[in-house]
C-alpha cells in the first residue's frame, strides 16, 4: 500500500464529517506498516511495578508480539528484557511468573542474573579470549521508563521521553492513583481473552459511551433489578477530551458505585463506614473538587495505542496485542489501592466482574460487536465507518465521538510519518 | 430430608447429565431449580492462580452469588444479550465423575468436560474440571456450588464465556 493510499483512509472534511476507510480494519498490508510505524515506536505498557514487589518477582508476558521479561532484579531495579538467550536464540525463561535469582537457558546453560549479566558459560574455556561476556547479557528494549507504577517500553530509540508522550494523561493517571492512600497494587488473576476482531475496535471501544445504552442494556436492567437509582441528574456533565498524542479520555458520572469511595446502596451495609472514611480522607487530602472526581465521577482513558486505565465500577487496566488484522489479545488486570480492607477488595472485585471481563454483564457484547464489524467489513462495497457525532460542538459530550476522532488523527498521522515520535512535534493538542 | 443409603456414581452421573441437558437445550428456568437458594458459581481465571485464589481477592472470570446467577439467567433469556442472541449451540461431554467427599447430606463431586460451541459457523471448545458441592435433596441433588475451571491459559480464540458453562 502506497503512502499515498494512506493518505486517503481518513476523511477529516471542514464540514465536521469524519470517516474511516473500511480496509484500515482488514488490509495485510497496511498491517504490516501499522506494526512498524505504531507498534514498533509509541511507548506500550508492559506491566505494573507492583506486579513484582520484590527482588527476584518476574513475569514473562508478550509485548507487541514480542517474548519479555518483567523483573525486579537483585537491587530492587525494575528490569525489562527481551526473553532470548544470546546463544542460540531460546527462551531463557519459560514460566509464566516466579520468584528466580538467575534464568538460566535450558538449551545449553547459559545464566543470566536479574539484572541481565550472563554469569555462567558452561566450558567457557572454549570461547576465544576475544568474546566479551559484558556485551553478552540479556537485550533490552532500546526504552523503558514508568509513570507512577505503570511501566513501559519502546523499541524506537529515538522516540520522545514518556513523560512528554503521555502529555495530558498524567493527570488522570494522577486522579486513578492518588485515590490510594498507600499506593496502588494488581490484583492477583489476570483476565486473558481475545476477539477475532481488529485491535483498533477495541481501541476505540474503550472509550465509547454512546454504545453503552444500547448495547449494554442487560446490565444497566440488572443494575436496576438490584436497586441502583437511575433518576439521579448529576453535577457535572460528561465530556470527551483531547489529551494530546492520541491519548483521550471520557469523563461522566453514572449510577453505579464506586468501591473507592462512592456508596451505593447495592453494597453491604456494613461497609458504608469505610467507604465514607475514604471519601473524607480524600476530600481533606485534595480539596472537594479534586475528591469529588476521584471518588464520584467515573473515566475511561484510551493511552495511544493500547492501553485504557478504565476507573468507573473499579479499575481495569487493560492491554491488546494484534496478532493479525482479524485478531487481538487481550489482558485485564484490576488495579486496586493496597491494604484496603478486605471486605472492600470483595466488594471491588465482585463489581469488576458484573460489568467487567470476558464473563460480565457487558464486556461479552463488545466482543460480539468487534465481531460483528469484523464480519460486515467483508462488504468493501459499503467503504467508510462514521465517526461524526459531535463533531460540530463546542464541548463534546462523553457520549460524542471526539475520543474516537483523537485516536484516528494520531492513528493516521503516525502511519505516514513514524518519525513524528521523535521530536515533541507529536504534541499537537492543546492540553486541558 | 430423606438420604439415600449409598449414593452412587451412576446417581451422580444421571444428575450430571441431566444438567448438561437442560443447559444444552438452554432450560435456564429448569436449571436454577437444581440450586440451593445460596448457590454459587465460578469461574476462576486461567492463570496460575486458578487453584490458589478465591474469588474475594483474585480476579475472577465469573464469580457469582445466587442473586447475580438469577440476573444472569435473565440477561440470557432477555433476547438483548446480543453475545448470545441468536443463540450458541452447545454440546457438553461430561466424563472421569469422581465422589470426593460424601457426609451423607452433602457431597463434593468432581468431573472433567468438554463443551462443544458453534456459533456463525465457528466452532469452539472448552476444557476443564468441573467442581460441585451438592447436597442431597430427597431422590435428588441440589447444587450448592459449582466451580469451572478452565485448562485453557487464555480464552483465544473463544473471546468470551458467553454462556452458563
Amino acid at each position: 500500500m502506497s503512502l499515498n493510499t494512506m493518505s486517503d483512509m481518513i476523511q477529516d472534511t471542514s464540514a465536521g464529517l469524519f470517516k474511516v476507510h473500511q480496509s484500515v480494519f482488514t488490509d495485510p498490508e497496511l498491517f504490516v506498516r501499522e506494526q512498524e510505524t505504531i507498534f514498533n515506536n509509541c511507548w506500550i505498557y508492559v506491566g505494573h511495578e507492583a506486579e513484582i514487589p520484590k527482588s527476584g518477582n518476574f513475569i514473562a508476558r508478550t509485548v507487541v508480539g514480542r517474548k519479555i521479561i518483567f523483573v525486579r532484579d537483585s537491587k530492587g531495579q525494575v528490569r525489562v528484557f527481551f526473553n532470548t538467550c544470546r546463544h542460540w536464540g531460546a527462551m531463557v525463561c519459560r514460566h509464566h511468573r516466579g520468584t528466580t535469582t538467575s534464568f538460566q537457558c535450558f538449551y545449553h546453560g547459559w545464566t543470566y542474573n536479574t539484572s541481565g549479566h550472563l554469569i555462567g558459560l558452561p566450558d567457557k574455556d572454549a570461547y576465544p579470549d576475544t568474546m566479551d561476556r559484558e556485551d553478552l547479557g540479556l537485550v533490552s528494549p532500546p526504552k523503558v521508563d514508568s509513570y507512577r507504577g505503570f511501566v513501559f517500553m519502546s523499541l524506537n530509540s529515538a522516540i520522545i521521553s514518556l513523560h512528554d508522550y503521555l502529555a495530558g494523561a498524567k493527570k488522570y493517571i494522577d486522579l486513578v492513583v492518588d485515590q490510594a492512600i498507600d499506593g496502588m497494587e494488581i490484583i492477583g488473576g489476570e483476565q486473558k481473552y481475545g476477539s477475532r476482531a481488529n485491535w483498533k475496535l477495541l481501541a476505540v471501544n474503550s472509550v465509547d459511551v454512546y454504545h453503552a445504552a444500547p448495547a449494554h442494556q442487560t446490565y444497566f436492567e440488572y443494575l436496576k433489578s438490584i436497586g441502583v437509582d437511575f433518576s439521579n441528574s448529576y453535577r457535572l456533565p460528561g465530556k470527551a477530551m483531547d489529551l494530546g498524542n492520541g491519548h483521550t479520555v471520557v469523563e461522566f458520572e453514572a449510577p453505579w458505585g464506586r468501591p473507592i469511595a462512592k456508596w451505593a446502596p447495592y453494597f453491604p451495609s456494613e461497609q458504608q463506614p469505610e467507604i465514607e472514611k475514604t471519601r473524607l480522607l480524600l476530600e481533606a487530602r485534595y480539596g472537594l473538587d479534586r475528591a469529588y472526581r476521584m471518588t464520584q465521577t467515573s473515566r475511561n482513558m484510551l493511552i495511544f495505542p493500547n492501553l485504557n486505565i478504565n476507573d468507573h465500577v473499579a479499575i481495569v487496566i487493560r492491554t491488546y496485542n494484534a496478532p493479525s488484522p482479524d485478531s487481538m489479545e487481550v489482558t485485564n488486570w484490576a488495579l486496586a489501592p493496597k491494604n484496603e480492607s478486605g471486605f472492600n477488595r470483595a466488594l471491588r472485585l465482585d463489581n469488576f466482574l458484573t460489568f467487567l471481563g470476558p464473563g460480565g454483564f457487558a464486556t461479552p457484547d463488545d466482543v460480539e460487536a468487534f465481531e460483528s464489524c469484523q464480519r460486515a467489513f467483508a462488504n468493501r462495497e459499503v467503504t467508510w465507518v462514521d465517526v461524526s457525532k459531535g463533531a460540530s460542538k463546542q464541548e463534546a459530550a462523553a457520549t460524542d465521538e471526539l475520543q474516537m476522532r483523537v485516536f484516528w488523527r494520531q492513528w493516521h498521522r503516525l502511519i505516514q510519518n513514524p518519525e513524528l515520535t521523535h521530536s515533541n512535534a507529536l504534541v499537537t493538542t492543546a492540553q486541558p | 430430608m430423606t438420604v439415600p443409603a449409598h449414593v452412587t456414581r451412576q446417581n451422580i452421573e444421571d444428575f450430571l447429565y441431566f444438567e448438561a441437558a437442560l443447559l444444552d437445550e438452554w432450560r435456564l428456568e429448569e436449571w436454577f431449580n437444581l440450586l440451593t437458594e445460596d448457590a454459587i458459581y465460578e469461574i476462576p481465571p486461567t492463570d496460575d492462580s486458578r487453584y490458589t485464589g478465591d474469588a474475594q481477592t483474585t480476579l475472577y472470570l465469573i464469580a457469582d452469588n445466587i442473586v447475580r446467577i438469577r440476573g444472569r439467567i435473565d440477561r440470557l433469556r432477555s433476547g438483548k444479550a446480543f453475545v448470545e442472541d441468536p443463540h450458541s449451540r452447545t454440546r457438553r461431554n461430561i466424563s472421569n465423575v469422581r465422589i470426593l467427599e460424601d457426609s451423607g447430606s452433602s457431597l463434593r463431586i468432581q468431573a472433567n468436560f468438554i463443551v462443544y460451541r458453534t456459533r456463525y459457523e465457528v466452532l469452539d471448545v472448552f476444557v476443564g474440571q468441573l467442581e460441585y458441592g451438592l447436597v442431597v435433596a430427597g431422590n435428588s441433588f441440589r447444587i450448592r456450588t459449582r466451580r469451572v475451571v478452565l485448562d485453557q491459559e487464555a480464552l483465544r480464540p473463544q473471546g468470551s464465556i458467553s454462556f452458563l458453562l
